[in-house]
């Protein structure tokens, strides 16, 4: 028996409404107010005595007051199955790709289409027979999937043990198919499941089935040799990625969405600028992925909220991404989640708690910012399941601060919980020094917590990282003492570190992110060519005078840049290489 | 049906609240008083309640004023008969001519592109602006600020711009205009004689403050009908601050609670769904937007530009009469430079910014009294033609005379292997 209600009060996206004495309202459960005819899809956010408070997921113009709301009784849920990988997605799910045939130009409100294609015909295999006991989450058979063996599991909502009753044999089926039934093994009963190959999970509740969570200590590879070295990523583990407008946050993205070597890789164009998701959308099928060789976007599932569409489902697209992601998870696979930007989630929540007139925090944003973002950040993380299969879900949350100050509410409590920050700033992305990412003020928490995996690059690897990037440090300073005092006033030997520091910054911090050849770097590249840059850092010059300390290391830094843009192991690369390594063999010449 | 309510219960600032029922959120009315007719538009219904924003202004209305709705959104007329035609805030024609009335109607404000129906920008579009064109091209679909100062000459700029850019259809949305400026521009489209090709939406600074919110929203539905249609649409918005100021004027009379200088929490959504009507459609036309956001005190870290650069693709900084170098920035430049205009865009632009970058820190030495070198000579030589020659707002080159110009500038004043500039370019366009 459904539960209706009638529309009292409409102030943009948020519609109060009045239902019956004595129903049950269920928080966060999904409504449908009925404007003209088409349902709108909204979210219960509050519910005082008979007043039920919807935030609106489409436009409300044309809203009357009487007019209809029909509760749904769920809570707002993805679903979930084979066929979401190469996927473009609004913030509730919706295929993009679909509404296109149907509704042309723009997005028409009150359209809702079925995640997942309902006619395609999955190759089935079933794992388990009949009458085994299973859980949920456990793996009851497969689907091919793409590059992947998609495995098809015990609903993850069912509690306690089950009976697998009966289970169809391999063939072609459709996901909305019942491809296994279960009876309750338990005492508590119930009528049978039907197992299909998708299902639904409700996307603000996390999914905590695995046998237990384990420290991330593993590097995650984005081929970016800023992060990689001195500010290195886990699998499992949390980043953030703040800076102003213009210090190149969304080219970042980008390159490390193409290049991170993961097995899934979700994007959330959280209320960002429908034209980077565009690039996304018609680059990533045309480019290769270097492991696999297949499409890069048989890998990738885009989330598109972009700024000019409905608020409330921006709040919304975040968590269907989390969860979409935590769903790759609990099938062994290490999925890599970008939010960009989590500032403008945190706006939609500001906007939908003025409207509900709460008494708001700091730079108006609600009191219960920080922990709306800690619950989200803390879905990330590595696990193991309960077959012993290992799977993780990182996330980086790109933040754009007002103003570019990091004093802000959404940076400062995303710092809190994350567990790398790379700040992005003016002054380097100014001085065309990209990434932008500062050396100077951001940091991973993860360089200590992976110091074994990490070693394993080289002897003394961590150490030897530490020591670059107090060398940028000190090279700082002295430049800083050059802009006062000239650079007569500096010392022979500050002088060295400083250009030392420069070469460090020019050839392992800076990166093309549009050349062929350095926009990616890999991990032998990685540590052989930081090798070799620390041997140089190490070698005692020996220079007569300030001029030929100059020219030489302007020298050395050019044969360094120009190893940078050969490919690694080629003819070019190997004859810059024995160049640096002649001139570091001939102790204190140059 | 069409009813006349007469009972208005609540005015405050230019918001007033009369009770009706059957009223649908979003729907026009006017309000009839003693100051005359005025449209207004429900922005908020509860129960019986319903709350008007006044666009003529709340002031002169009585509380037994009669308020009369319409039954639909605001809408707006369209068709070709359009071009060479100026309205004002409310959309109503102004300076004669026959009235729109048989033209079909659209609502504004409507829903956004679905964003698998935009293409890569791959347009570029000649302004004839050469620190435009040459350093920091305008690409078909882009949205650009301009980020000045009070003062400053934005509005000849984008006078300019709406003149010469080569694009189908050029719509001018005024919103608080000095009437001067409004004259100015007008007069400056007669002149060139492209009044023809243009659409003017003035809101003037003495209108009612409402009106401002509708301008962008009615000049951005009709880029939008003509983009459909495959037109290359330029659209100018002049000045996007004042708009923002008078969202912040309705947020505070309507008692929300304010996020930063008194602006509403909702700022970068609201100035984000004006933006993100640029677009290039997949299969028929495009829409550019270049706005004027006038910086408060100069300060870039305002609410208002600091918003609209997060939403836009760059921006450029006027400064002292002159589009600055260094600062401004057109993110898509790359997807034109080279590809659409000449082979030599790409590295010339590079050089001569580099080289002019030089030329400044030569002047902060010899202003620091360092002594003159015969190099410093050439630099500031150099510093002083691409001021004349590229940076002066009265320059007005195409692109290719301006690439001409640029060697040309770059040969008076260095040797070609000074410049860092490839050699097979330096082989091919080196003036000899």
């Amino acid at each position: 028996m459904s539960i209706h209600g009638r529309v009292l009060a409409v102030n943009g996206p948020l519609v109060t409404c009045e239902v019956g004495e004595g129903l049950d309202i269920l928080q966060n459960e999904v409504a449908y107010v009925i404007c003209e005819n088409i349902p709108l899809k909204s979210e219960v956010i509050r519910i005082r005595g008979r007043q039920v408070d919807l935030q609106v997921f489409e436009s409300t113009v044309g809203l009357q007051v009487g007019d209809r709301v029909d509760f749904s009784g769920n809570l707002l849920s993805v679903t979930l199955g084979p066929g979401m990988l190469g996927k473009i997605y609004d913030g509730l799910q919706n295929p993009l790709n679909e509404l296109e045939n149907v509704q042309g130009f723009f997005l028409k409100r009150g359209q809702y289409l079925p995640s997942l294609d309902e006619q395609k015909l999955w190759d089935f295999k079933p794992t388990l027979k009949e009458g085994v006991l299973v859980k949920a989450g456990q793996y009851i058979g497969e689907v091919a999937e793409g590059l992947f063996t998609h495995p098809i599991m015990v609903p993850l909502e069912l509690l306690g043990s089950w009976r697998v009753k009966s289970i169809k044999e391999a063939g072609g089926y459709t996901v909305t198919d019942t491809i296994a039934l279960l009876e309750g093994a338990d005492s508590q009963g119930g009528g049978d499941v039907a197992v299909k190959l998708k299902q639904e999970w409700p996307v603000k509740r996390p999914m905590r089935i695995y046998k237990e969570r384990l420290l991330p200590d593993t590097q995650l590879l984005t081929q970016c040799r800023l992060i990689d070295i001195f500010f290195p990523l886990a699998e499992g583990g949390t980043a953030c990625v703040p800076g102003p407008f213009g210090a190149g946050k969304t080219v970042l993205q980008q390159i490390i969405s193409r290049y991170a070597q993961t097995d899934i890789v979700i994007i959330v164009a959280c209320g960002e600028r429908a034209g980077e998701v565009v690039e996304t959308i018609r680059e990533f099928p045309e480019l290769l992925d270097p492991k696999t060789g297949k499409s890069l976007m048989d890998r990738t599932i885009i989330i598109c909220n972009t700024s000019s569409m409905p608020v409330a489902a921006r709040e919304a697209s975040i968590y269907t991404g989390v969860t979409l992601g935590e769903y790759y998870r609990q099938l062994g696979l290490k999925v890599l989640l970008l939010a960009d930007s989590t500032s403008r989630w945190a706006q939609a929540l500001r906007e939908t708690s003025a409207r509900l007139e709460e008494i708001p925090g700091e730079e108006a944003f609600p009191a219960y910012l920080e922990s709306r973002i800690a619950a989200v950040y803390e879905r990330a993380g590595k696990v193991k399941l309960f077959n012993d299969g290992i799977g993780s879900l990182t996330m980086i949350g790109t933040v754009s601060p007002a103003g570019g100050n990091f004093e802000e509410p959404v940076t400062q409590n995303t710092l809190k919980v994350v567990g790398a920050f790379h700040g992005l700033s003016r002054t380097r992305s100014d001085q065309r020094r990209y990434p932008a990412i500062d050396p100077l003020i951001s940091w991973s928490l993860y360089l200590g917590q992976m110091k074994a995996s990490l070693n394993s690059r080289a002897e003394n690897w961590v150490d030897l990282v530490q020591q670059a990037h107090n060398l940028i440090f000190a090279g700082r300073e002295v430049h800083q003492m050059m802009l006062v005092v000239g650079e007569e006033g500096i010392g022979l030997e500050d002088l060295v570190l400083y250009l030392k520091s420069e070469i460090i910054d020019a050839v392992c911090l800076q990166q093309d992110s549009f050349d062929d050849v350095d926009q990616a770097s890999s991990r032998e590249r990685q540590i052989s060519d930081f090798l070799l840059l620390m041997e140089m850092v190490n070698h005692t010059f020996e220079f007569a005078s300030k001029e030929a300390a100059k020219a030489r290391m302007t020298h050395m830094q050019n044969l360094f840049f120009q190893l940078k843009y050969c490919p690694f192991g080629g003819e070019k690369y190997k004859k810059y290489r024995s160049e640096i390594e002649a001139i570091l063999d001939q102790k204190g010449v140059v | 049906m069409i009813m006349e309510h007469s009972c208005i219960n609540r005015i405050q600032g230019d918001i007033i609240a009369v009770p009706a029922e059957g009223i649908k959120y979003g729907e026009l009315a006017t309000v009839k008083s003693r100051s005359g007719l005025s449209l207004a538009q429900v922005i908020r219904l509860r129960g019986n309640d319903v709350f008007l924003q006044v666009f003529a202004g709340a002031r002169g209305v009585s509380t037994g004023d009669t308020v009369r709705f319409l039954g639909h959104p605001m809408q707006v007329s369209f068709g070709n008969a359009l071009l060479g035609r100026i309205f004002n805030g409310s959309g109503e024609p102004i300076h004669n001519g026959p009235t729109l009335n048989s033209l079909p109607k659209m609502s504004i404000g409507g829903p956004s592109v679905n964003p698998v129906k935009r293409v890569i920008p791959r347009g570029f579009i000649e302004t004839r602006v050469p620190m435009v064109d040459l350093f920091n091209p305008l690409v078909e679909s882009q949205k650009l600020p301009i980020f000045a100062a009070a003062g400053e000459p934005y509005n000849e700029l984008l006078a300019r711009i709406g003149m010469r850019a080569n694009a189908d259809v050029v719509i001018l949305g005024g919103i608080g205009l000095k009437y001067d400026e409004y004259l100015k521009f007008r007069s400056a489209f007669e002149n060139a004689g492209v009044i023809s090709r243009t659409i003017m939406f003035v809101h003037t600074a003495s209108d009612p403050v409402v009106e401002r919110l509708l301008v962008p929203d009615m000049a951005l539905a009709v880029a939008e009908q003509f983009g459909i249609q495959g037109k290359r649409v330029l659209v100018l918005l002049t000045d996007m601050t004042a708009f923002a100021d008078a969202l912040k004027e309705i947020a505070i009379s309507m008692d929300q609670v304010p996020s930063n200088l008194g602006y509403p929490g909702s700022l970068y959504s609201d100035l984000a769904s004006r933006y993100e009507k640029a677009v290039d459609f997949d299969g028929a036309g495009s829409i550019t937007i270049l706005a004027v956001t006038s910086m408060p005190g100069d300060d870039v870290t305002h609410p208002v530009p600091d918003n609209t650069g997060y939403i836009t693709e760059g921006q450029f900084y006027l400064r002292k009469g002159v589009i600055e170098p260094f600062g401004s920035l057109s993110r898509l430049k790359q997807l034109v430079i080279g590809k659409v205009t000449r082979s030599d865009h790409g590295s010339i632009m590079n050089s001569m910014i580099r080289l002019f970058a030089r030329s400044r820190e030569v002047e902060q030495k010899l202003a620091m009294g360092f002594d003159k070198t015969p190099d410093d000579e050439r630099f500031l030589k150099y510093g002083k033609l691409f001021y004349e020659r590229f940076m002066d707002l009265r320059v007005d080159l195409g692109i290719n005379e301006a690439l001409d110009l640029g060697w040309k500038t770059l040969s008076e004043c260095f040797r070609p292997d000074e410049v860092e500039i490839k050699q097979e370019f330096i082989d091919k366009f080196w003036p000899r």
